[in-house]
C-alpha cells in the first residue's frame, strides 16, 4: 500500500498511528531557523474520539488507515447491534454500541446514516442532521397554548427526550435536530 | 486602485528600497547562478532538482546564494549583496513557500555584530522606527523556560520538553529538543511590537558560523533576527578554514546517512575557493517576504507574492 509523508498532511487526512486510525485535524508545518523540522499537529483517534496533539519529524512515512465513509440505511436493532444496509449492493453492516453511541437515540428506521467504516467495520455512525419520528409520552399540553415558551418533555419513539411546545401530543410526528437534540416542527 | 496593482507597487517599491539602501552603503549587487551542480549538505534541509527533458540531472536549485557568494569573496569581490529567489522542497506554511526571494549580504572585516546592526539599520529603514531587543541565546531560552540550553542534562532536557510539548516524536537529538523549544516556545515569547536580536547561540547549531568561546560554553558567532517570533534573518561572522567547513560537510552527510537520508555531494569547488582565502567577513540572509509581511501587516506569505 502506498504510504504518506507529512508533505501529504492536510485536514482529514487518515493514516494509523500506533495501530489506531486517526485523522488529522489540525497541521502546522514548523522550521526551526537551523535544525529538524516538524510537522505540529492535532489527530484525532477515531476509535476513541480522543483529540490529542502530536508532533511529527518532517518526512516521517505512514501507511494510509482503510477508512471511508459511506451513507447506509439504518435497519433495525437486535438490542446488541444495530444494522444498516448499502441501498446500492444491498450489502449489511453491524455496528456495535461503541459506534452508535449516543446517537442510537436518533436512529430512525430506513432513514440514511453516514457510517465511517474501518476494514470495512463500522467505528462512527451519523444519523441525519435531521429525524422524523412519531410522539409516544408527553404530558396533554393546554388547548390554545402556541406561544411555545417553556415547553415540555417529550419522549419519542427511539426512547429520545426533546422538549417540545405545550401544542404537540402523543400520536404527533415531529421533526428533530439531531445536532443539537432540539424540536424543529410539526412534520 | 486595484488590488493586485497595489501589491505591485508595493512589492516594487519595497524591492527599490533595499537597492538603495545598498547603494548609499557602496554594496555592490550580484546575480550569482540559482542552478549549480551542487546543492547543500544541512541534513534538514532539501533542494529541488532540474532535470532536462530527457531526465538527466541538470543541477540544483540553489538553497541560498552562500557559497556561490563565498566564491566570488575568495576570488577577490568586495560588499556584494544578492537579491533573488531560492528555493527549498517540501517547505510550505503561511510563512514558508518553496520558492521565496532572499536578501543575502557579505561586509568584509565585519563582526557578526555589527553586521546585526547593519541589518537592523534596514528592517528601520523599511519599516520605519521600532524599537530592538538584543539578547544572547542562553538568557531568550532561560527567561521563557528557565533552562540553560548549554548546562541542561539530555535527560532533563528530554524530560522538560515533553512536559512543555505533548506528543513529541521519542527519541530525539539533543539539538531537535532546543530547536524546537527554541521555535515553538521561546521565539513565541518575543514582543510583538519589537525587533529582537539574539546573539551566541550553541557551537553545535552553527552551521557555516565560527566558533568562539563565550562565557563557559562554545558559541557560533551566528545571530538571529525576529519581529516578535518571526525569524526574519540569520547572519554569521564566516567561518574561512577550508579544513573545518570540509569536516562540517562530512558530519552533515554522517548525520544524512544514520537519518536514512542520501549523501550529499560535498562542493569541492567551494572548498578549494576557500583555500584560496576567505576575507575576514560576516553575512547574513534575509527573508524578503516575511519582511513585506509586516510592513503590510500580510498574514500569509501568499498575501505579498504573486503566488
Amino acid at each position: 500500500m502506498a504510504s504518506y509523508t507529512t508533505n501529504d498532511f492536510r485536514s482529514g487526512l487518515k493514516f494509523m498511528l500506533d495501530n489506531e486510525p486517526v485523522s488529522i485535524v489540525e497541521n502546522n508545518f514548523v522550521r526551526p531557523g537551523k535544525g529538524q523540522a516538524f510537522a505540529k499537529t492535532k489527530v484525532l483517534f477515531l476509535l476513541t474520539g480522543r483529540i490529542v496533539e502530536k508532533t511529527f519529524k518532517s518526512g516521517e512515512s505512514f501507511e494510509p488507515a482503510d477508512v471511508m465513509e459511506t451513507d447506509m440505511e439504518y435497519l433495525y436493532t437486535d438490542g446488541e447491534f444495530w444494522h444498516f444496509m448499502d441501498s446500492a449492493t444491498f450489502e449489511q453492516v453491524a455496528a456495535d454500541s461503541k459506534a452508535v453511541g449516543d446517537n442510537a437515540k436518533w436512529l430512525t428506521e430506513q432513514d440514511s446514516c453516514m457510517l465511517t467504516l474501518f476494514n470495512g467495520t463500522p467505528i462512527l455512525v451519523s444519523p441525519p442532521n435531521f429525524v422524523v419520528q412519531e410522539v409516544v409520552e408527553t404530558d396533554p399540553g393546554l388547548k390554545g397554548d402556541t406561544s411555545g415558551s417553556g415547553g415540555k418533555p417529550a419522549t419519542l419513539a427511539s426512547g429520545a427526550v426533546v422538549r417540545v411546545p405545550l401544542f404537540v401530543q402523543i400520536g404527533e410526528k415531529i421533526k428533530v435536530d439531531t445536532r443539537n437534540g432540539e424540536y424543529v416542527s410539526r412534520a | 486602485m486595484n488590488p493586485l496593482t497595489q501589491k505591485i507597487l508595493q512589492r516594487s517599491r519595497f524591492i527599490r528600497l533595499i537597492r538603495e539602501f545598498f547603494d548609499s552603503r557602496g554594496v555592490l549587487e550580484v546575480d550569482t547562478p540559482l542552478i549549480r551542480p551542487y546543492s547543500v549538505t544541512d541534513p534538514y534541509m532539501s533542494a529541488l532538482a532540474c532535470l532536462n527533458p530527457r531526465g538527466e540531472m541538470q543541477g540544483y536549485l540553489q538553497t541560498s546564494p552562500e557559497y556561490a557568494m563565498k566564491k566570488l569573496l575568495c576570488e577577490g569581490a568586495p560588499d556584494i549583496f544578492q537579491l533573488s529567489k531560492m528555493f527549498r522542497a517540501d517547505e510550505r506554511s503561511a510563512i514558508h513557500q518553496p520558492e521565496f526571494t532572499m536578501l543575502e549580504w557579505y561586509r568584509i572585516a565585519m563582526s557578526h555584530t555589527e553586521l546585526a546592526n547593519e541589518v537592523c539599520e534596514l528592517i528601520i529603514a523599511l519599516l520605519g522606527n521600532i524599537s530592538i531587543k538584543s539578547t544572547t541565546y542562553r538568557d531568550a531560552f532561560f527567561n521563557c523556560l528557565e533552562i540553560d540550553p548549554f548546562n541542561i542534562s539530555d535527560y532533563d532536557l528530554k524530560r522538560h520538553a515533553e512536559q512543555l510539548m505533548p506528543g513529541l516524536p521519542d527519541e530525539l537529538l539533543r539539538d531537535n529538543y532546543l530547536t524546537l523549544l527554541f521555535s515553538e516556545l521561546v521565539e513565541d515569547s518575543f514582543n510583538k511590537d519589537e525587533i529582537t536580536v539574539v546573539d551566541a547561540f550553541p557551537a553545535s547549531q552553527a552551521s557555516l558560523a565560527k566558533i568562539s568561546e563565550f562565557g563557559d560554553g562554545l558559541t557560533a558567532d551566528r545571530f538571529e533576527i525576529y519581529s516578535g517570533g518571526l525569524e526574519l534573518a540569520n547572519g554569521f561572522s564566516e567561518l574561512a578554514d577550508p579544513e573545518e567547513q570540509l569536516q562540517r560537510f562530512e558530519q552533515d552527510n554522517h548525520q544524512r546517512l544514520t537519518q536514512g537520508d542520501e549523501v550529499i555531494e560535498i562542493d569541492k569547488t567551494f572548498i578549494a575557493s576557500l583555500k584560496n582565502g576567505l576575507p575576514t567577513c560576516s553575512g547574513v540572509a534575509l527573508g524578503v517576504d516575511r519582511l513585506m509581511m509586516l510592513k503590510y501587516g500580510a498574514t500569509s506569505i501568499s498575501e505579498v507574492t504573486f503566488q
